[in-house]
């Protein structure tokens, strides 16, 4: 199992972070990408620029967290996970994650479990630029609600 | 009997308090994180709008998330932060 976490201010390529986990392997049998990109508005109203804010070491450490979590539960060969902070305009990239897994079914349901995790336990905050000033954007309950769902089954629950 | 301890304020919580960080010397009788919140309310009209709605205010302590009722023990460094909006 090969986990890589990062943070980073500087945008990343997702072809090339997956390519560096399968390359050289014939176990690989799925890989899986997210990649979430900036939006041009925010509630509907159009936005000039998104700035992430994080805390330094917490960040990485709470993916680290998930990841192992991530481990645990499904067979996987290889996970990425890169999270960039910073200003950030609509059209790029704000983070990726890529898991690899001999099957589908674990390397897409990691992908997912990870992205929950991250939306609301990663300590990062975003600030959106809008023609009348700048705004924290608001959590939103549904993504509680998502991350909510890994913890009714299987060792979470046993933990808890 | 006092003891110092790193505060760490991010987004909108820092930008109330005015500052991302200071060392705060809290007494003993301090014993949690909700304690240690409405002891920083305390501390002054900034704070007072910082921590007003100390139920949306999340904690961490030496980088690993924690609850109001969490004791802080032998914490070096406490973080007070809105909900994430990471991902």
């Amino acid at each position: 199992m090969t986990a890589t976490v990062r943070i980073q201010r500087e945008p990343f390529d997702v072809a090339t972070e997956a390519a560096k986990i399968t390359r050289g392997r014939t176990d690989a049998g799925a890989v899986v990408t997210f990649t979430g990109i900036c939006r041009g508005d925010e509630n509907g109203q159009p936005i000039a620029a998104l700035t992430l804010e994080h805390y330094p070491g917490m960040a990485e450490a709470e993916i680290e967290r998930h990841v192992a979590e991530a481990t645990v539960r499904w067979p996987l060969i290889g996970v990425t996970v890169i999270h960039r902070y910073g200003r950030i305009v609509p059209g790029e990239d704000i983070m990726m994650v890529v898991t690899v897994s001999s099957h589908r079914a674990a390397a897409f349901a990691a992908a997912d479990f990870l992205m929950d995790y991250l939306k609301t336990r990663a300590p990062f905050w975003k600030q959106v630029e809008k023609a009348d000033g700048k705004i924290w954007v608001e959590a939103k309950a549904a993504d509680d609600e998502a991350a909510g769902r890994w913890t009714s089954t299987g060792k979470h629950q046993a933990a808890e | 009997m006092t003891r110092i301890l790193k505060v760490r304020y991010f987004a909108w919580v820092r930008e109330r308090v005015g500052k991302p960080d200071e060392d705060v010397e809290v007494p003993d009788t301090v014993v949690t994180v909700g304690e240690l919140m409405t002891f920083l309310a305390a501390r002054g009209e900034e704070y007072a709008h910082a921590f007003e709605n100390p139920k949306v205010i999340r904690a961490a302590i030496d980088k690993a998330h924690v609850k109001p009722q969490t004791p802080l023990g032998g914490a070096t460094e406490i973080a007070f932060f809105p909900p994430m909006t990471g991902g």
